[in-house]
């Protein structure tokens, strides 16, 4: 039944760290070429070399533009995939019992075996996490790599999502959110770790992590901040240079 | 979202049907026979045909009968469930009036009553969504419901009941309107609730995820088809209720003149499903900075 547990063992999720991220992107290609070979259907691109190349991902990275009346522009780099909601509405829409949600560790997943590829699911979504898959037929979302994260054929550093695993900025973290100790619930502690849309009341677990304030540098006027440390170079020069250079003109 | 001819047949032509079946199974009209046949293929045709458009829909098709399992859950499966029990129980009564001249009347209002819960699970499909406001109204299970018994009444040739009930649709269809208009806005998502970034100030997209449109944007995110829909709603106001009602009032009913009335609230009823579907904005275009 598509019915969602009342708790789940364990939280595990993810933290975005929007201050961090970089805007590389590697997190999406690591994420497909990891999910096209492993769990359920390859990853499926349609019109790869055509006009209008498309494909299957279960992670994209957003760009923003944050701007204050007076004040400079901030950009950031916005990775998004499945939230892995407590409430989450794509689970209990499911016709087919196809989409559920894991009591163990509360990662939502497909079985892909019973979906019939109706896509309510991803109408449910406010998040747009889920991506019917053209070539298969049936819908794709983020596993939480649970094909990685219990797997003892892996060394233990790569028992990880493969996103967390290549992020060269270190942005992604990976834990159990139910455990107040772990990583990620003392990182969102720490740093005021936000819901995406939490007026859709789906409760996510993945939290995202704002930027940190920035320098606030327009109000300093024409000063560089970096002034002091850019002395002009004096005119004309003293003592052995001042000597060497009179005497070199002189030749 | 993306108008579907799938999605937009199965929820027009279904609801059709089984509001004719609603008044079929309430003896309206008392017949039997062939002329019985008739109108029972005209609803099964309808009801049936709308069933099987749904599954175009489908990126699995050969596995629609995983459907019907989730009904304790799904409003989904309980719309298939709905209809499935719908045919199977006036197929009774139907039989009934058209071989064996033997009125089940009980049987028949049993059947109407499901074939109007089959409406109301169909509509609860689309209104149940919290991340389309415009579909996450009280009046959406009410409009579906009422497109069901007008145009029901209509095809059953229940002249009085379907004027009336067109002109209440027409009405309904105008309000609608005019509250879905305002839906998106007052469900209070933002760009900035969207991406949790409002405190930085006024968030835009800069640069988009990726380079041509994604399954996501083809399917929520569809803006171009919004153009023409001031138009779309005068058409559709004039054919799906107006022009109707006053072919049943002013004019000599006849069959010719019935099928004209029919045709016009058809067309009228597409042009709706058209919009309630073309100009339903998706939460997740806010993360595209699209509606």
């Amino acid at each position: 039944m598509t019915a969602l547990p009342q708790s789940t063992e364990k939280k595990l999720g993810l933290v975005i760290d929007l201050d961090t991220c970089v805007g590389c992107h590697a997190c999406v290609i690591n994420c497909k070429e990891w999910n096209t070979s492993n769990y359920g259907a390859p990853l499926s691109d349609i019109d790869a070399y055509g006009a209008e190349p498309m494909g299957t991902f279960l992670n994209r990275v957003h760009s923003y533009e944050a701007k204050q009346d007076g004040k400079n522009a901030q950009t950031i780099h916005f990775p998004k995939s499945c939230l892995h909601c407590e409430d989450a509405p794509c689970v209990t829409v499911c016709p087919t019992g196809a989409s559920y949600k894991r009591v163990e560790d509360g990662i939502v997943l497909v079985n892909e075996d019973s979906c019939i590829g109706c896509g309510l699911c991803a109408w449910a979504c406010p998040y747009g996490a889920r991506e019917l898959d053209k070539a298969e037929g049936v819908m794709k979302k983020c596993t939480l790599c649970v094909d990685r994260i219990y797997n003892e054929n892996l060394p233990e550093i790569d028992r990880t999502p493969a996103c967390v695993r290549t992020c060269p900025a270190g942005a992604r973290h990976f834990g159990d959110f139910a455990d107040p100790d772990s990583n990620v619930s003392k990182l969102t502690a720490e740093r005021g770790g936000m819901e995406l849309m939490p007026e859709q009341g789906t409760k996510p677990v993945n939290r995202y992590l704002p930027p940190r304030p920035k320098t606030d540098v327009t109000g300093i006027g024409k000063i560089d901040i970096l002034a002091p440390y850019l002395d002009p170079v004096p005119e004309q020069a003293g003592g052995f240079l001042g000597w060497l250079d009179k005497a070199l003109e002189k030749i | 979202m993306h108008p579907a001819p799938s999605v937009i047949l199965f929820t027009s032509l279904s609801g059709l049907g089984f509001g004719l079946m609603f008044w079929l199974g309430f003896g309206f009209p008392d017949v039997t026979g062939w002329t019985a046949f008739a109108f029972f293929f005209i609803a099964y045709a309808l009801s049936v045909g709308g069933l099987l458009a749904s599954t175009l829909h489908l990126g699995r098709p050969s596995r629609a009968m995983n459907a019907f399992s989730q009904w304790r859950t799904s409003w989904l499966s309980r719309e298939g469930v709905a209809a499935v029990v719908t045919l199977l129980v006036m197929a009774v009564y139907a039989i009934g009036l058209i071989f064996y001249d033997t009125n089940l009347q009980v049987v028949g209002w049993i059947a109407g009553l499901l074939a109007l819960l089959t409406v109301f699970t169909t509509s609860k499909i689309y209104n149940q969504l919290k991340t389309v406001p415009r579909w996450n109204m009280p009046l959406t299970p009410v409009l579906f419901l009422t497109y069901a018994l007008a145009g029901g009444a209509l095809l059953a040739g229940q002249v009085m009941p379907a004027a009336v009930l067109l002109l209440v649709l027409t009405v309904l269809q105008l309000a609608t309107w005019q509250m879905g208009d305002k839906a998106f806005a007052n469900a209070g998502h933002t760009i900035e609730t969207a991406t949790g970034l409002g405190n930085l100030g006024k968030v835009r997209q800069l640069e988009s995820p990726h380079s041509s449109p994604n399954y996501l944007m083809k399917e929520m995110v569809h803006v171009v088809g919004r153009k023409h829909a001031m138009k779309l709603r005068v058409i559709s106001t004039v054919t799906l209720g107006l022009l109707p009602v006053a072919i049943l009032l002013f004019l000599q009913f006849n069959h010719i003149l019935a099928l004209v009335a029919v045709a016009s609230h058809l067309i009228g009823l597409l042009v709706s499903r058209w919009l309630f579907f073309a100009e339903a904005e998706h939460v997740v275009g806010l993360y595209y900075d699209k509606r």
